[in-house]
């Protein structure tokens, strides 16, 4: 596998919505490089037919009886929010952006 | 103190509460010989004598502790049935949410954050009426192996200050091994339960993946995570398993089957006719001479208690670490994309004109650290499109082989042993900006983790290079949680007869 690009990254730090400063861009390329070259070694190895493992728990369409239960009440739900109004979470701007 | 101890369970108690183990304190409790208060003050001058230089703890819940303590002793005054740890404290990690009380898994971007709800583990501690002293510090999101990727400063070993505990959990390992609390409960995703527990001479155990429930604990790694006990004895560590321990509605991977009974395994302690694997992919080359010497000579005790010790190949371990690292950060970076700014914790740029992608980059910018960043662009990279087969989907395939060369391991042997760590605790500041070799930490933890099985360890000596506490590390089957207590009182049990004392009465005075 190649090295990873500081444009590689920049373009990481956008899809995971962290706004990098352009030294961390260079100290990042540089760290991210050196674990991805170390790991690399995985597309080496198992590349017979083995079925991947997501999960160590064979467990699936885990239900509970459909009954109500007490949960948060409106007001301790908001409680920790940045910011509030008309008894709903506030959030900045989501369009025309970009 | 304001009672004179009466009973026989031990005459120094009043002198020294805060070094006796939580089963002594419970029984001294039971018998009145001991208020609940008075061992949780004692506690919590113990903190606010040494914890300055220890910082085990980031929140101190000083008048809820007492509280709580009142009422165990109302409880006991009225006569009531106790529970067998009723009374005795307990130090929390702060990756597990607790109503009202700050938890901030030592990221800034929960600073301040108050949960409105109780993980399920602490329902159960206070069910117990287990009194939680406070919250104690990790790195950030429990992402590392020394605590100093807390945003909230480094947790210091109470062997040597100037080292670190391990990580993540080094602040509830540190606070155990302080003194400052019996007991504490950390959680494991690559061994931030057991490493921390080698490096500070206590015990630590991460219980099979699905028996604790995760229902309340911030995730890093959902199909790695999982809470468990610290103390300083095996037998304390298995009241703690079983109280923590069982199945939960509220976690959709909780194990809905009977515990096994870990409290029994621990006061059987016999490994007579037991088979013990001893892993060989697990000791040489990276190993310190002294931590493979202490080992060796653990192992030769177990033999000489009537263990048949037997080497097992685990060829796939080797590609463990690479495989937890794409796994991990690949997970990471899916569970921490909540911390967004909208809905909890921290915000920033608010109120101006900023539109919402640029206030979430520039909140999770300012509010996450360096490891954090790291692991999250390491996931990113690793799902995505061109990328995901040759790193995550080949590491699922890795997770797969690992799980098989377990079967095979304990279709020949009971248990399983290794070093836990590679080495002892280091100085605060020699790996921090060196993600691999931090990540090195972990190597001989890590394997329980992708496999979902179950593994402790405790303290087994002093390095003779350093003169600083090594742990052994036994690891037992899925659900068969009970052979690690079996092993690890044994164990303890004859290391105790050769020393006349625990490992930790040997750290240094504070």
């Amino acid at each position: 596998m190649s090295g990873i690009t500081r444009a590689e990254v920049a373009h990481l730090a956008h899809l995971a919505r962290l706004r990098l400063a352009e030294e961390e861009i260079d100290h990042f390329a540089g760290q991210l490089d050196v674990i991805l070259q170390s790991v690399a070694s995985v597309s080496q190895i198992a590349t017979q037919d083995i079925t991947p493992t997501s999960h160590p728990l064979p467990l699936v369409n885990v239900t509970r009886a459909d009954v109500v239960v007490p949960g948060l009440s409106h007001a301790e739900a908001l409680a920790a929010a940045p910011a509030v109004e008309d008894g709903r979470f506030r959030v900045p701007r989501i369009l025309d952006e970009e | 103190m304001n009672s004179t101890p009466k009973g026989p369970v031990n005459p120094d108690m009043a002198a020294d509460l805060i070094r006796q183990s939580a089963r002594v304190l419970a029984e001294a409790i039971k018998s009145g010989e001991v208020s609940a208060r008075e061992v949780t003050q004692a506690h919590l001058d113990r903190i606010g004598a040494v914890d300055e230089r220890v910082h085990a703890f980031l929140h101190v819940d000083t008048d809820a502790a007492l509280a709580h303590a009142d009422r165990v002793d109302v409880k006991r005054a009225a006569g009531e049935q106790l529970g067998d740890l009723a009374g005795v404290p307990l130090a929390l990690k702060d990756i597990l949410a607790m109503k009202g009380v700050p938890t901030t898994c030592g990221s800034k971007i929960l600073q301040g954050w108050l949960p409105p709800y109780d993980s399920t583990i602490v329902e159960r501690l206070r069910a117990a009426d287990i009194i939680i002293l406070g919250k104690t510090n990790m790195d950030e999101f429990a992402m590392g192996s020394s605590t100093e990727y807390s945003a909230y400063g480094p947790s210091h070993n109470p062997w040597d200050l100037n080292r670190i505990p391990g990580g993540s959990g080094g602040g509830s390992a540190a606070a155990v091994a302080a003194f400052e609390a019996p007991l504490a409960i950390g959680t494991d995703t690559g061994g931030s339960i057991r490493q921390p527990a080698a490096l500070t001479g206590t015990v630590g155990v991460k219980p099979t993946y699905g028996s604790v429930s995760r229902y309340g604990l911030v995730a890093l790694a959902s199909s790695l995570d999982q809470a468990g006990p610290c103390a300083r004895t095996v037998l304390d560590a298995a009241y703690l398993h079983s109280v923590i321990a069982g199945h939960d509605p509220h976690d959709s991977t909780s194990i809905n089957a009977a515990v096994p009974d870990v409290v029994a395994a621990a006061m059987k302690a016999d490994v007579r006719g037991l088979r013990i694997g001893l892993v060989k992919q697990l000791s040489g080359a990276g190993y310190q001479p002294g931590v493979l010497q202490r080992f060796n000579e653990a192992v030769d005790v177990l033999a000489q208690l009537g263990a048949e010790i037997v080497e097992v190949d685990c060829p796939h371990f080797d590609e463990a670490m690479s495989a937890y690292y794409l796994i991990l950060p690949s997970e990471c970076s899916s569970n921490l994309a909540r911390f967004d700014g909208m809905r909890y914790g921290l915000r920033v740029q608010d109120g101006g004109d900023a539109g919402v992608e640029t206030v979430m980059a520039d909140t999770r910018e300012m509010g996450f650290g360096p490891e954090v960043k790291r692991r999250i662009m390491l996931g990113t990279y690793a799902l995505s499109s061109g990328y995901y087969d040759a790193y995550y989907g080949q590491a699922q395939k890795i997770r797969t082989l690992i799980i098989e060369d377990f079967t095979r391991a304990f279709g020949q042997v009971d248990v399983l042993v290794s070093p836990t760590t590679p080495t002892t605790a280091f100085p605060l500041g020699e790996k921090v900006d060196d993600p691999l070799a931090m990540y090195l930490n972990d190597i001989a933890t890590i394997p329980v983790n992708l496999a979902g099985n179950c593994a402790l360890s405790l303290p087994i000596g002093l390095s003779p290079a350093d003169g600083l506490p090594v742990g052994l590390q036994v690891m037992a089957p899925t659900m068969a949680d009970d052979r690690l207590y079996l092993v690890g009182a044994a164990l303890e049990s004859a290391l105790f007869d050769r020393w006349g004392h625990l490992l930790i009465e040997e750290a240094p005075a504070l």
